[in-house]
């Protein structure tokens, strides 16, 4: 495989990496709106409102970026992907649909609680679906379940992401993104109570992620053997899962001794490595057992201007994103 | 109806809804950029506030252009595995420039609505500036990407799919300059007179309201500029379309027989089966000149080309007259308040100007949408013109008559919410509307 197919691989896992990390704590921050409750449910309200508001358009755009990078690099993969997962896909953009539409409708237009809650139930309602069928679809490719005849998906388009497998690597994103949105807003919130009530959401939702990463574990056996194996097996992979064991690990304890910032950076590279880790147990193929990068990966030169236009493109972006985080950083919160 | 059908008017719908909120998206940052400059040129609080106010405008049909922008791009693949599966390596480049120039867009926007308070001016004044530039990039790399389906380039097509592919002659396709222009002053053309016409609409109820007079200064000079362009672009635009495409050029006059100094017809309605079209009017050797500048030229007709080649005649046709007559009529209004502008040294704000910058508010958008279909429908049956036909594109799932029709209901339920939403936005600023939050810190929720 040339070196070109493997940066470009990199790159389509290292933008659903930053989507899930990003992009997928917005959607946890939809998930804590919809479960917002105690003395302080509105203050909760806000805080996520007021986190997610400047920076949710950025956020999704990585899931924009991973998308292109995967039709114009791997075209093929694209294609077999889009028609086996056609439904839970379509599924997936109409939760996006609502997610963005409400959040943007509710802040620009409150007009009293009765209708500014009706947007905000649309609104949580579509962050807990979309992050589930996600998941399904991640599940789906992971396993072999998707197959292919030449360029012809042969294998229906339900039972690939409707297996137990899948189901379980989708309820497993949906509680890896509530936990990443707690604690990041631990972090994000203006005053103790409110990190506190976030914090303990975080260690609840830490803990259920432990029997949930189990259980998909134990599922793969059957419904995903190329990850049971890349899991258990490659010594790169295991690597992989002693520093997600690690960075759950140290999560935890900072949550537990309130260190908010650094267990932000922790949970962070949780999440991060175990997107990788799927990703890792997977590679060489992008669709089990039909397609690995290189048979499905464009014409080299294709490649080599595609990472041209990566590297444009992180002259231009990275700076701007630095400029964003730092202006609505934490710190850049004022304080009321 | 067969799911070729119902695929193409899913893909056909999502495009026309994203279309309208993708030219705004485009445009309104320069707007709000201008009316921010002339606040700070004259220290004046209205137009700070209609600075805000096109902000905050910007803000919701960003929102509803990026996630029907993120259905589109989940639909090329769900509705044209094929098509994206041969030729996705071939149009990767301008979609990947794309996708940098809708980050840059989204910083920047973020960066602009929300730190006001929390940059500094020249900061802040920058981001709107950057907005605007990302937006008209987006656009240009987009239809990039439309040129390349009309007219492709940089591949060697085989049966097997495209080889030596150069992906940088393919994101330039012959004809790039033309269209992207096009497109691009149609964002500005669809959005000026939309906001006109909004202002318009109420000096006519409110005569003299020293806002919304304030408001059509900053959206006419850019309505009327657009509209005088438009058309000679426009034209370019056409003889290129006859050199390249005469198929669709000959669809888009109705015009069936070859002939030199080819009349245009105006308006009537084409008869595919016995190739007449019933009354239109001629203009002697106007086609002829109009497509070639040569009033002897010879005009292919669709005779020359094989009954399975022709695009759907009489949609075409009408599409065509529709963009051409709305943008003469502009065109003409464009003059008209020129000239009174020349004559009475201010922007013209009279009852019958205003009525007819009100009807002329949704002719921008009737124009877009008219001239995106003339170009999708022109184009068919190809999906890749003489490469790909689009039901070879098509996605082999079945039953797409669902995601269609629930398509079509999320977009008329966005469509009316928008609408809905942004005149609540208009009515803040109605004299002795007492909404709270229209002052001058924005009143963006949650964030105070």
């Amino acid at each position: 495989m040339s070196t070109e197919t493997q940066v470009l691989g990199l790159a389509v896992a290292g933008t659903f990496v930053l989507y899930a990390l990003l992009g997928g704590a917005d959607f946890g921050g939809g998930v804590w709106d919809l479960l917002a409750r105690g003395p302080r449910k509105a203050e909760q309200r806000a805080l996520i409102a007021r986190a997610i508001g400047p920076v949710w358009e950025v956020n999704h755009v990585w899931l924009i970026v991973g998308l292109v990078l995967l039709f114009s690099g791997f075209p093929r993969a694209f294609a077999a992907l889009s028609v086996a997962l056609h439904v839970p896909l379509t599924l997936l953009v109409l939760g996006i649909v609502f997610r963005g539409t409400a959040f943007t409708f509710r802040a620009y237009d409150t007009r009293g609680d009765v209708v500014e809650r009706r947007w905000g139930v649309v609104f949580s309602v579509a962050s807990v679906v979309a992050p589930l069928l996600l998941g399904m679809c991640v599940g789906a490719v992971a396993s072999d379940a998707i197959r292919m005849q030449g360029h012809a998906v042969v294998s229906g388009f339900f039972a690939s992401w409707l297996s137990p497998f899948a189901l379980s690597v989708g309820v497993l994103t949906l509680g890896l993104f509530a936990f990443l949105a707690a604690v990041y807003l631990t972090h994000e919130a203006p005053t103790r109570e409110l990190a506190e009530d976030f914090r303990r959401r975080a260690l609840v939702t830490g803990g259920l992620l432990f029997p949930l990463a189990l259980a998909a574990l134990l599922l793969s056996r059957e419904g995903a053997p190329r990850v049971w194996t890349g899991l258990l097996q490659t010594p790169f992979a295991l690597a992989l899962h002693g520093g997600t064991a690690v960075a759950a690990v140290t999560a935890f304890a900072l949550l537990w001794t309130r260190r908010f910032r650094a267990a932000r950076v922790a949970a962070a590279t949780q999440g991060g490595l175990i997107v990788l880790g799927w990703a890792v147990s997977q590679a060489p193929y992008l669709v089990y057992p039909h397609l690995t990068l290189q048979s499905a990966a464009a014409q080299p030169v294709v490649q080599r201007l595609l990472l041209v236009a990566l590297a444009v493109g992180l002259v231009l972006v990275v700076p701007s994103l630095v400029l964003l985080f730092r202006v609505f950083g934490p710190r850049g919160q004022p304080t009321t | 109806m067969t799911d070729l059908l119902y695929a193409r008017a899913q893909m056909g719908l999502s495009l026309a809804f994203h279309i309208v909120f993708a030219a705004a998206g485009v445009a309104l940052p320069v707007l709000m950029v201008l009316s921010d400059l002339k606040h700070r040129r004259t220290g004046d609080a209205d137009y700070r506030k209609l600075s805000e106010k096109l902000a905050k405008g910007t803000a919701i049909l960003f929102a509803v252009g990026a996630v029907s922008g993120t259905v589109l791009s989940f639909e090329l693949g769900l509705l044209w595995p094929e098509f994206m599966g041969r030729y996705g390596e071939v149009i990767g480049l301008p979609f990947s420039l794309e996708g940098v120039a809708f980050f840059t867009e989204a910083i920047f926007l973020g960066i602009y609505l929300y730190g006001r308070e929390r940059v500094s001016p020249g900061l802040h004044l920058f981001s709107g500036v950057m907005v605007a530039v990302s937006g008209a990039a987006s656009a240009f790399f987009v239809t990039l990407v439309n040129t390349f389906m009309n007219n492709p380039s940089g591949f060697t097509p085989t049966p097997a799919g495209p080889t030596d592919v150069q992906p940088l002659v393919a994101m330039f396709s012959p004809g790039w300059q033309y269209q992207t222009a096009h497109v691009l002053l149609s964002c500005y053309q669809a959005s000026a007179f939309a906001m006109a016409g909004i202002h318009a609409f109420i000096l006519l109820k409110h005569p003299g309201a020293a806002f919304h007079k304030k408001a059509l200064s900053v959206a006419l000079p850019l309505a009327c500029v657009t509209a005088l362009l438009q058309p000679l672009v426009g034209d370019l635009s056409a003889k290129h379309v006859a050199r390249e495409q005469p198929v669709k050029l000959a669809a888009m006059e109705a015009h069936f027989h070859t002939e030199a100094g080819a009349p245009l017809k105006v308006g009537g309605w084409p008869d595919v089966e016995t190739r007449t079209v019933k009354g239109a009017i001629d203009l002697p050797k106007g086609l002829s000149i109009l497509a070639f500048a040569d009033p002897d030229a010879e005009v292919k007709g669709l005779e020359e080309f094989p009954r399975d080649v022709w695009p759907p005649v009489p949609k075409v046709h009408m599409a065509f007259q529709v963009m051409v007559g709305t943008g003469s009529l502009m065109a003409l209004l464009a003059l008209a308040t020129l000239w009174r502008r020349w004559r009475g040294r201010e922007w013209p704000h009279g009852k019958g100007m205003m009525r007819a910058w009100l009807w002329a508010g949704p002719l921008g958008l009737v124009a877009l949408e008219a001239g995106w279909l003339v170009t999708e429908w022109g184009r068919q049956p190809w999906i890749v013109r003489d490469v790909m036909r689009t039901s070879a594109a098509v996605t082999p799932v079945p039953h797409l008559a669902a995601p269609f029709f629930t398509f079509t209901a999320v977009y008329l339920f966005l469509g009316v919410t928008v609408l809905f939403v942004l005149w609540r936005q208009v009515a803040g600023t109605l004299p002795g509307s007492k909404t709270p939050g229209a002052g001058v810190d924005g009143g963006v929720a949650h964030v105070h």
